[in-house]
């Protein structure tokens, strides 16, 4: 594993380095880092955002100077190791597949020449590590996908992808949290919401836990989305 | 108390000093894009710090009062009018009821910031009463302001009633000294401004050649700049490595370099993470001079240290405090040398002593 490196963003934040390739190893490195500096907070820092491997800490210089942080860093990170990571969260997410929910299923499974069936099968077994959350509120860096059902993107994206929408690009999986135009390969949605203002934790998902999808039908889909809708 | 748009502006939302707690799950900061302008601009009328207000870019609402309001517009060189009448930028203004107050356009600068004492009372979403355009949250409904729209003002700060009621003078400052007249000045140096910046996270992702050059190196400004970032258009940044970089977190001020070259540095708006590797960082002293930077404008970057940027980022926060503590005393002195209407009395502090100073108008 390559060394820790602290590397100087601006005035007001740094960014610590665990390593650059997308590994469990490097995440959780991240996670524990995050989780030493929530529980016992440094004076002068306002913000942490992890990443795939790095965490990126906010700091004010009128109560904190980098040389200051710095020192700090370098003496916490030689103990994350001993860190006590919180148990496995694994958060289920029904996804009804294919349909007019998941319109590129097909396609999906024609370009491996296999059945729609199987892509559900192959897509739905695996716990997907969150790596991150990034590119809009609530938007799940997932890991893990099996390979053989990796897909490129479409070639012309569509304008307008609802919030929900489960897709595949490339060797990614992932799910778009608000509405947005995108390329990717949607096979099905969730009837759940990713990112809701009105919630009291806005965010479904955290970086660190676990998603399972489970599939589910179309009636299933309606009967939890106008349960959301009556909340 | 409320404020009529009858006119929005270009481009008017309603910010504060950003939604700051929600990076980690993917939701921008947003917030005033010239943070000094708009804590000056929320003091003259004796607003707390981060009080939302009105941000404007070139073309400024024009807005009427429902009850006299006192209000106070700054940020570059903006053109006010109250009822087609110039009137002082910098300085807290009674608009009296039904009157009209405007700003028309920007002698200088491209943002303005008006305040209206109470603050504009918006809910608070996530912590923050700053309007995010992607995702329609906070300020007015999540949009920008619509013409027609009426804006509630919260209750009247005691500043405000005092100089309604004229028991205390009206408060000005020394026209933005800091973010504008002063650094403004300063750091223009023949056509374009000095932003000074630090390098890294990700210069090591560029030739030696491309880092050294970036020192001195003059930027355009393209049209394609919002709040959200400023496209630069000069020479192009060579990358020493074709690795991907796997994305990471960006602040607000991160210059990013994609694919051709050409960097772009990202503003309140900006993303939480992204893949493409950042050379340098903006100096947060400097970015209220950045914000007030318009398309079509040179900068050109200089490279100081991490640590130089801090003394340079504390220096600037102390003097703004003082410059606010300043119009306190101003409002609180009673024995005004000249308390005559027009004359302006101000509080200055030279080489660490303190004067009084009048000023009137040559008529």
């Amino acid at each position: 594993m390559e060394a820790m490196r602290i590397l100087t963003v601006g005035d007001c934040a740094v960014s610590v380095e665990f390593g650059q390739e997308i590994s469990l190893e490097i995440n959780h490195k991240v996670m524990a880092l995050k989780m030493v500096l929530e529980r016992e907070p440094i004076r002068g820092i306002v913000e942490l955002i992890p990443t795939y491997c790095s965490l990126l800490i906010q700091y004010d210089p009128m109560d904190l100077r980098y040389g200051q942080l710095r020192e700090r860093l370098e003496a916490l990170v030689t103990q994350l190791d001993e860190v006590e990571m919180p148990p496995k969260q694994v958060v289920e997410i029904p996804v009804a597949y294919g349909g007019e929910y998941g319109p590129d299923l097909v396609e999906v499974a024609r370009a491996h020449n296999i059945s729609e069936e199987e892509v559900i099968k192959l897509h739905s077994e695996p716990e997907y590590p969150i790596y991150m959350l990034g590119f809009v509120a609530g938007f799940p860096y997932l890991g893990g996908m099996n390979k053989a059902i990796a897909t490129p993107r479409k070639q012309s994206p569509r304008l307008k992808i609802e919030a929900g929408s489960v897709g595949i690009a490339g060797e990614q999986t992932g799910i778009y949290s608000v509405e947005s135009p995108g390329g990717w390969q949607i096979i099905g949605r969730t009837p759940l919401k990713l990112y809701d203002v009105n919630r009291n934790e806005p965010v479904l998902l955290k970086a660190g836990q676990y998603i399972k999808f489970k599939p589910i039908t179309k009636e299933e889909f309606r009967a939890m989305e106008n349960e959301h809708k009556g909340n | 108390m409320s404020i009529k748009v009858i006119n929005s502006g270009l481009m008017t939302t309603i910010q504060d000093k950003g939604r700051m707690g929600y990076q980690a799950s993917g939701m921008q900061v947003s917030g005033d894009m010239d943070s000094y302008s708009a804590s000056i601009a929320n003091a003259l009328v004796g607003n707390e710090d981060d009080a939302p207000l009105l941000e404007c870019t070139y073309l400024g609402p024009e807005l009427e009062a429902s009850e006299d309001v006192l209000v106070a517009v700054t940020g570059g060189e903006p053109k006010v009018l109250v009822d087609n009448k110039p009137v002082h930028a910098y300085e807290s203004l009674i608009l009296h009821k039904g009157q009209h107050l405007k700003v028309a356009s920007m002698d200088e600068g491209t943002r303005a910031y008006i305040a209206i004492d109470g603050g504009i009372d918006v809910p608070l979403v996530l912590g923050s009463h700053s309007t995010n355009l992607k995702l329609g949250i906070g300020g007015a409904e999540g949009s920008k302001l619509y013409n027609g729209e009426v804006l509630n003002t919260g209750r009247p700060t005691d500043l405000a009633k005092a100089i309604i009621s004229g028991k205390s003078h009206i408060r000005h400052t020394d026209h933005g000294y800091m973010a504008h007249h002063h650094l403004w000045q300063e750091s223009n140096h023949g056509d374009s401004h000095e932003i000074r910046i630090v390098l890294g996270p990700q210069d090591d992702y560029f030739t030696p050649e491309a880092v050294k050059s970036l020192d001195g190196a003059v930027y355009t400004i393209s049209n394609e700049s919002d709040r959200m970032g400023y496209r630069l258009e000069g020479d192009i940044i060579q990358r020493a490595t074709q690795r991907d970089m796997i994305t990471d977190g960006i602040v607000f001020g991160s210059i990013q370099v994609p694919p051709n070259g050409q960097p772009i540095i990202m503003m309140a708006d900006h993303q939480t993470t992204g893949g493409y590797p950042k050379i340098a960082t903006v100096t947060s002293a400097d970015l209220p001079l950045l914000a007030q930077c318009s398309p079509g404008s040179k900068i050109t970057f200089k490279v100081i240290s991490v640590e130089e940027a801090q003394d340079i980022y504390v220096q600037f926060r102390l003097a703004m405090k003082e410059q606010i503590a300043l119009m306190d005393k101003d409002t609180e002195d009673a024995g005004w040398p000249d308390s005559r209407p027009g004359v302006r009395n101000y509080n200055l502090k030279i080489d660490g002593q303190l004067f009084q100073v009048s000023v009137e108008e040559v008529k």
